[in-house]
């Protein structure tokens, strides 16, 4: 019941005049920033979060997680209409929501995309509710080890659940790692890796990458395949959200699963992208319709969609409780706590009772502000992607070029953020995976100095990692994880092993 | 149609993914080496005091080493042309078509300012890629960087990086 109340009180804070202004301001963003290519949720955080620093932060925090839930809502319109994925966790949506959209059936899509983000969203902030202050104070125990275990799993969980090669995935995290340990090292004063460059006393800052990798990696691409936006009308008119609504409830059982799904993945740092195609793929797999799907099933556009946006969501709680992003975007939003002088961890629901109970208050309120929003305006955004590629793609790089400066007010950022940007494109294209990159640079002094921690704790010893229960199971999880992508293969071979036998045995 | 045939070859002539996939893994491998042996050269070692600065980096060099070679060796003993093409030669240039200009838009940034080379910028790519009229272009190329101006140096009391024209009207 306590949390009830703080959660009461939250409302409060969040209901403010202001603050509802910031949350409106930071939808309509998002959801330009989610329908325009190169801009994404992560980047276009990343760009506006200078403009944040003079803001209080509970306000500011409202702001910028509205504009990542209107970037969750963005993504699916240019899916459907246009079958280009804005953001890369709504390609799934394209697969049904553009047949839809192309058999006229374009309001209702959009619709049931909506509506069932809203829903994945609405449960996922419900789960942060009740878990988030549990996790908060359970972690409360944690040492140095603990945190460290805990860091390890989320990065072993990448390679477990990635869907690249795990070699790549390693590659890329330990890039990140290696970045971030550039520069001047707090504990012993010693210069990392600097190589004489006074310039890089700074080291990287992830804000950077993210712009780069993100913004100008994904312009070179998007230039690449070539422009051709041929999108399809639409306009929604309350009796097709209304129809719509009315057939939805039939799919609770997918939504449900998707639903789990997302906050799986969400809280275990997978991400939305690959919770909206694993849910895509168990959706086809029970539906009744499953051989349907890709033609225009509306099924196929609940599943992604819910387990993206539940997803997107809770990767915010390992966020606050542990100091530990889910996501590329819940990075971002970490780095911008950091920079607010707000220490992300169990402690913050303790000292800052304010501002996290705010911060979920206006998820609650975001979200439901942002169904109306995006049903409402649809029509305009759907306009702004006729503005031909050539007029956009300058003006993003511009964006893109002002973020990056004003991050350090440094002009070797804006150069570093087109390195960044080439980085970005050869990754993306040979399957690199950037989240892990950008959370490892994100994290990588936070781990470093857990470790040390330890290390100062055992001597040296690295048999702390195993020496109680806690930690030891967690690193116990974490090696499960690391191992994963061989002990699943061994698993297969020894099925398929079996079935070979069967196989072999007469028919008759 | 022995053109024909001859400019579809070309449209699928390009990088081959493998080299590219080589010359990625060799560069990660360089950059292992690097950040362990700097960080051996700190220290990576156990002081008086705990663990030295490079002992965290020197292992995540390590690591970085070893992931590389698996690829690289994974890629090396994969037969030849199972990769297909990263990206061929006219998809090359039209990302080059992107990065180029942009580059240099970093560059001038260093000498005019943000402002006015965002207009150039926007003016020179909407002109070479989508072939708009003049008066479009510049319409899109003045109210972009002015809005950026009251924005910025205005409303948020942001500073960017200024030229000689803005210091004409006195900022």
């Amino acid at each position: 019941m306590e949390d009830f109340s703080s959660l009461m009180q939250g409302f409060t804070v969040a209901l403010t005049f202001h603050n509802l202004l910031f949350m409106l301001v930071g939808i309509l963003l998002g959801v330009l920033i989610g329908v325009l290519p190169g801009l994404g949720g992560a980047n276009g955080v990343a760009i506006l979060l200078p403009l944040t620093f003079t803001m209080p932060p509970t306000s500011a925090i409202i702001m910028l997680s509205c504009i990542y839930w209107g970037a969750l809502f963005g993504g699916a319109i240019t899916s459907i209409l246009f079958n280009i994925p804005g953001e890369p966790w709504s390609v799934a949506t394209t697969f049904d929501g553009h047949p839809m959209a192309k058999s006229g059936r374009a309001g209702e899509a959009l619709t049931a995309a909506f509506t069932s983000s809203f829903v994945g969203a609405l449960v996922a902030v419900i789960v942060i509710t009740f878990l988030a202050p549990l996790v908060a104070r359970f972690s409360l125990r944690f040492g140095p080890p603990e945190f460290f275990a805990v860091q390890l799993l989320t990065f072993c969980s990448f390679v477990g659940l990635g869907k690249g090669h795990p070699a790549k995935t390693i590659a890329a995290m330990m890039l990140g790692f290696a970045l971030a340990a550039v520069g001047l090292d707090t504990v012993t004063g010693t210069l990392r890796m600097t190589f004489g460059f006074t310039d890089l006393l700074r080291g990287f800052d992830f804000l950077i990458a993210v712009i780069g990798l993100f913004g100008i990696g994904e312009i070179l691409l998007t230039m690449e395949e070539g422009l051709a936006f041929k999108g399809v009308h639409a306009r929604i008119n309350p009796r097709v959200v209304l129809q719509t609504w009315a057939q939805l409830p039939k799919y609770w059982m997918t939504a449900l699963r998707a639903t789990l799904i997302g906050c799986w993945m969400g809280i275990t740092p997978g991400g939305a992208t690959p919770a909206s195609f694993m849910s895509y793929g168990i959706a086809k797999r029970f539906s009744k319709n499953g051989e349907k799907f890709g033609t225009g099933e509306i099924e196929g556009v609940v599943a992604p969609e819910t387990a993206a946006h539940a997803a997107g969501t809770s990767a915010l709680l390992p966020m606050l409780t542990l100091g530990i992003p889910g996501s590329p975007t819940a990075a971002v939003l970490l780095g911008g706590l950091l920079i607010w002088g707000l220490q992300p961890g169990p402690l913050l629901f303790v000292e800052q009772k304010d501002f996290v109970w705010g911060l979920i208050a206006s998820m609650y309120l975001g979200n439901i502000a942002g169904l109306i929003i995006v049903l409402t305006t649809v029509p305009w955004w759907a306009a702004i992607l006729r503005v031909p590629f050539s007029i956009i793609a300058p003006i993003i790089v511009v964006i893109c070029a002002v973020g990056a400066y004003t991050v350090h007010n440094a002009m070797l950022d804006v150069v570093l953020m087109l390195v960044f940007g080439i980085v970005g494109y050869l990754f993306k294209k040979l399957d690199y995976p950037l989240a892990p990159m950008v959370l490892a640079l994100v994290l990588g002094d936070m781990a470093e100095s857990s470790f040390r921690q330890s290390m100062l704790l055992s001597r040296g010893e690295l048999s702390i990692f195993w020496s109680n229960g806690l930690v030891g199971s967690i690193c116990g999880l974490a090696m499960l994880m690391l191992f994963w992508p061989v002990i699943s293969k061994l698993l297969q071979r020894l099925r398929s092993g079996n079935n070979d036998l069967d196989e072999a045995r007469p028919v008759e | 149609m022995h053109e024909h045939e001859h400019a579809e070859e070309a449209s699928r002539r390009g990088v081959t993914t493998r080299t590219m996939e080589i010359a990625v893994a060799v560069a990660i491998l360089l950059l292992g080496v690097l950040v362990s042996w700097d960080s051996h050269r700190i220290g990576s070692g156990w002081a008086d005091d705990g663990p030295q600065a490079g002992y965290f980096p020197f292992y995540v060099g390590l690591i970085l080493c070893a992931s590389s070679l698996w690829t690289l060796l994974q890629t090396l003993l994969s037969g030849k042309g199972d990769g297909g093409i990263f990206v061929t030669y006219r998809k090359l240039r039209l990302v080059m078509s992107v990065f180029i200009p942009s580059a240099i838009y970093v560059t001038a940034i260093y000498f005019i300012g943000i402002y006015v080379a965002s207009a150039i910028f926007i003016g020179a790519f909407m002109y070479w890629h989508g072939r708009f009229p003049w008066l479009k272009i510049i319409l899109v190329s003045v109210i972009v960087p002015v809005s950026m101006f009251l924005m910025f140096e205005v409303w948020f009391l942001v500073p960017l990086p200024k030229g000689p024209l803005e210091a004409l009207i006195g900022y």
